[in-house]
C-alpha cells in the first residue's frame, strides 16, 4: 500500500445521536482510509441512515467527526459539502421538476461558487458512466425511472468531485440487474481512488466490493473487519447472508 | 367612451399593470424560495419612492437611520454568535465589511448635495440604501425560524407590515410626495398622447421581467435558487444554503419593490401607507397564477391593472372592490383544479 492509502480520510469517536431521548446511535467509533471502500452493514433500524445523516450534519451529534485533517462538531451541511463530503441519501432528493442536465449541474454548485470551471468535464464523464442520463438529459428529474434516478443522484453528488462519498442504500428499490449494474460502478469509481462509504441492506453485494465492513446492530457497532473476512466469519452469514444465498452472489459479480 | 378614453385608460391599466407584474413575480418568487408571503413589499415601494422625493427636496432621507439600525443589530448578532462558538476570520470581514458600506453610503447621503447630482445617480442611491434591507430583514425575522409551519412565517410578515408602515410615517411623515419623471418629452401616437413615463415604466418592467427569467433559467446561481425550492434538502446537500437563498431572493424583492417604487413615484403621489394596496394588487396577479406559475401571475397582473383602469371609468367608487372580487371566481377555480400531489421522491 502506499502512503497515500494509509491516511485516515473519516474518522469518527464516540458519535451519539438521539430523537429526542432516545438514543439511535452509541458510542459509534468509524474510521475510513482514503481511497478505501467502507461498508456499513445492518438490520433494519440498526441506525444506518442515522449514521450518515449524522456524519452528513443534517442530524446533530455528539462526538468528534475528522475529516480530512479537519474536526467538525455538529457542522452544518453546506459546511462539509464546501469540505468534499458526497451523499446520495436513501429518498434521493432530487429537484424533481428540473431537467436531469439541471439535476447534474447543480451537483457542480460548490465549484462553480469557488470559480471552478472543469466540471463541464466531470459532466461529460458521468454522461460516459451513464450513457442512460445522457439520452434523457432535456428530460425532467421526475419522470425517470427508480434505477435512472438513481444513477441521477450517484451522478449529481460525484459533480462535486467528493474526495468521500456516502450512499444511503443505493439498490434499494432496484431491479437485480440494475443493481449489479451500479455496484460494478461503485468498484469503477474505487479503482479510479475515489473513497466510499457504503450503506447496505444487501450485504453480500457489499461485502464483495468493500475493503473493510463494520456490522451495525441497535445502535452500535457489533462486529467489524475486512470485508472478505467478514463474508466468511460463520456469524454474519448466519445473520444476514443465509447459506442459500447464490442468487445475491450473482448480483455482485 | 370613444376610443381616445379607452386608450388613455389603456395605458394607465397598463402601466399599473407592468408594476402588478413585477410585484407578482417577487411575491411568488419569494414564496416559493422561502415559503414567506412577503406582505411588506409594498413598504420597499413606498420607501423607494419617498426616499427619492426626499432626495429630489434636498432633503437627506432619514431612511439611513433605518439601514444603520440594522446593520447595527445583524452585525452584533453576527460577533454575538462567534463569541459563543468559535471566531472566525472570515466572518469578522463580512461583519466590517458591512459595517463599512452602511458608513459609506450615509456619507455619501450626507456630503453630496443630493438634489443636484443626475437623477441616475439619485436612483442608484436609493436603490444602495434599501436594497440591503431586504436580506437584513430575513436574516432578523425569518432566519431564526425558516423551518416554522407557514401560518407562524405569516404572521411574521404580517407584523412587519404593520411595523415598516410605522416606521415610514415615522421617517417621512405624513405628507404625500411625487417625484419629477425621468424625462419630460411625450409620444404621440396617432391621436394619443402617450406620456414618457409610461413608457419608461413598461420598458424598464419588460427588462427587469426577461432579466428575472434568464437569471432563472440560464445561470446557475438562479437554478440553485429554484432547486431550493423544489427540493430543501437535495439543494443542502449540493451545498446550497437555504439561508443564502433566503437572503439573495430578500435581496431581490427589495430591489425589485424600491426599483417599482421609483418608477410609479411620478405618476401618482405615494404616501408613507400606499404599498400594502399596490403590493396588494400584485398578489392578486399571484393568486391568479396560483402561486407557481410566474407567466400566468404576469399575465393576471398585467389584467388587474387593465381591469383597475377601465373600473375607475365605469364605476370609479368601486374599482378597489371589483378588483379584490376578482380574486374569488379564480380561487373557486384554482381549488376545484388543483389536487394535492405527495412529493415523497
Amino acid at each position: 500500500m502506499t502512503q497515500a492509502t494509509e491516511k485516515n480520510l473519516l474518522d469518527i469517536s464516540d458519535l451519539h445521536v438521539a430523537y429526542g431521548k432516545v438514543e439511535a446511535l452509541t458510542g459509534i467509533d468509524l474510521t475510513l482510509k482514503e481511497g478505501n471502500l467502507v461498508t456499513v452493514i445492518g438490520p433494519n433500524g440498526a441506525g444506518k441512515t442515522t449514521l450518515l445523516s449524522a456524519i452528513m450534519g443534517i442530524l446533530p451529534s455528539k462526538g468528534t467527526i475528522h475529516f480530512n485533517g479537519q474536526d467538525f462538531i455538529c457542522p452544518n451541511v453546506e459546511t462539509l459539502v464546501g469540505h468534499g463530503l458526497g451523499l446520495v441519501p436513501e429518498k434521493r432528493e432530487l429537484f424533481s421538476t428540473m431537467s436531469v442536465q439541471d439535476n447534474l449541474l447543480l451537483g457542480a454548485f460548490q465549484r462553480y461558487r469557488r470559480g471552478d470551471k472543469s466540471y463541464d468535464q466531470t459532466l461529460n464523464e458521468i454522461y460516459k458512466l451513464f450513457p442512460r442520463l445522457w439520452e434523457r438529459r432535456q428530460q425532467q428529474a421526475g419522470t425517470l425511472s427508480g434505477g435512472e434516478r438513481q444513477m441521477l443522484a450517484i451522478g449529481r453528488a460525484m459533480m462535486s468531485k467528493p474526495k468521500l462519498l456516502m450512499l444511503d442504500e443505493p439498490s434499494l428499490g432496484l431491479a437485480p440487474l440494475i443493481t449489479r449494474e451500479i455496484f460494478r460502478i461503485f468498484a469503477d469509481l474505487r479503482s479510479q481512488g475515489v473513497s466510499i462509504l457504503l450503506v447496505e441492506q444487501n450485504a453480500r453485494a457489499a461485502l464483495k466490493v468493500a475493503d473493510y465492513a463494520y456490522v451495525l446492530e441497535g445502535g452500535q457497532i457489533a462486529m467489524q473487519g475486512p470485508a472478505a473476512e467478514l463474508a466468511n466469519d460463520p456469524k454474519v452469514i448466519e445473520a444476514y447472508l443465509g447459506l442459500a444465498s447464490k442468487h445475491q452472489e450473482l448480483l455482485s459479480s | 367612451m370613444n376610443f381616445q378614453i379607452a386608450t388613455l385608460l389603456g395605458q394607465d391599466g397598463l402601466t399599473n399593470g407592468a408594476i402588478y407584474a413585477l410585484l407578482a413575480l417577487s411575491i411568488l418568487l419569494v414564496f416559493t424560495v422561502t415559503r414567506i408571503l412577503l406582505i411588506p413589499l409594498g413598504e420597499f415601494v413606498t420607501f423607494g419612492a419617498l426616499t427619492m422625493a426626499a432626495m429630489q427636496m434636498g432633503k437627506t432621507p432619514k431612511l439611513e437611520w433605518l439601514l444603520l439600525g440594522l446593520v447595527l443589530i445583524d452585525c452584533a448578532l453576527d460577533i454575538y454568535q462567534q463569541i459563543k462558538r468559535h471566531i472566525d476570520r472570515n466572518k469578522m470581514k463580512m461583519v466590517a465589511l458591512k459595517l463599512g458600506y452602511a458608513v459609506i453610503i450615509i456619507a455619501l447621503l450626507n456630503n453630496l448635495s443630493l438634489s443636484e447630482i443626475p437623477m441616475i445617480a439619485q436612483i442608484a442611491l436609493t436603490l444602495c440604501l434599501i436594497v440591503p434591507i431586504g436580506p437584513i430583514i430575513y436574516r432578523l425575522f425569518f432566519q431564526p425560524l425558516a423551518d416554522a409551519p407557514a401560518l407562524v412565517l405569516l404572521i411574521v410578515s404580517i407584523a412587519l407590515h404593520v411595523t415598516m408602515v410605522g416606521v415610514g410615517l415615522l421617517l417621512f411623515g405624513p405628507e404625500g410626495a411625487r417625484t419629477q419623471p425621468f424625462s419630460d418629452t411625450g409620444f404621440r401616437l396617432g391621436a394619443v398622447l402617450l406620456k414618457s413615463q409610461t413608457l419608461w415604466v413598461i420598458l424598464v418592467s419588460i427588462f427587469l421581467i426577461v432579466a428575472l427569467f434568464i437569471a432563472f433559467e440560464r445561470t446557475l446561481y438562479g437554478k440553485a435558487l429554484r432547486a431550493t425550492a423544489v427540493n430543501r434538502m437535495g439543494a443542502r446537500l449540493q451545498g446550497i444554503s437555504p439561508i443564502f437563498a433566503g437572503k439573495a431572493t430578500f435581496a431581490l424583492a427589495a430591489f425589485i419593490g424600491s426599483a417599482s417604487g421609483i418608477l410609479i413615484a411620478p405618476i401618482t403621489t405615494l404616501y408613507y401607507d400606499s404599498g400594502f394596496i399596490i403590493s396588494l394588487k400584485g398578489f392578486v396577479g399571484a393568486i391568479i397564477g396560483g402561486l407557481v406559475s410566474y407567466p400566468i401571475a404576469a399575465i393576471g397582473a398585467v389584467a388587474v391593472g387593465m381591469i383597475e383602469a377601465f373600473s375607475m371609468f365605469w364605476a370609479s367608487n368601486y374599482k378597489e372592490i371589483i378588483v379584490f372580487t376578482l380574486i374569488i371566481p379564480f380561487l373557486i377555480w384554482r381549488s376545484m383544479n388543483s389536487h394535492n400531489v405527495e412529493d415523497d421522491e
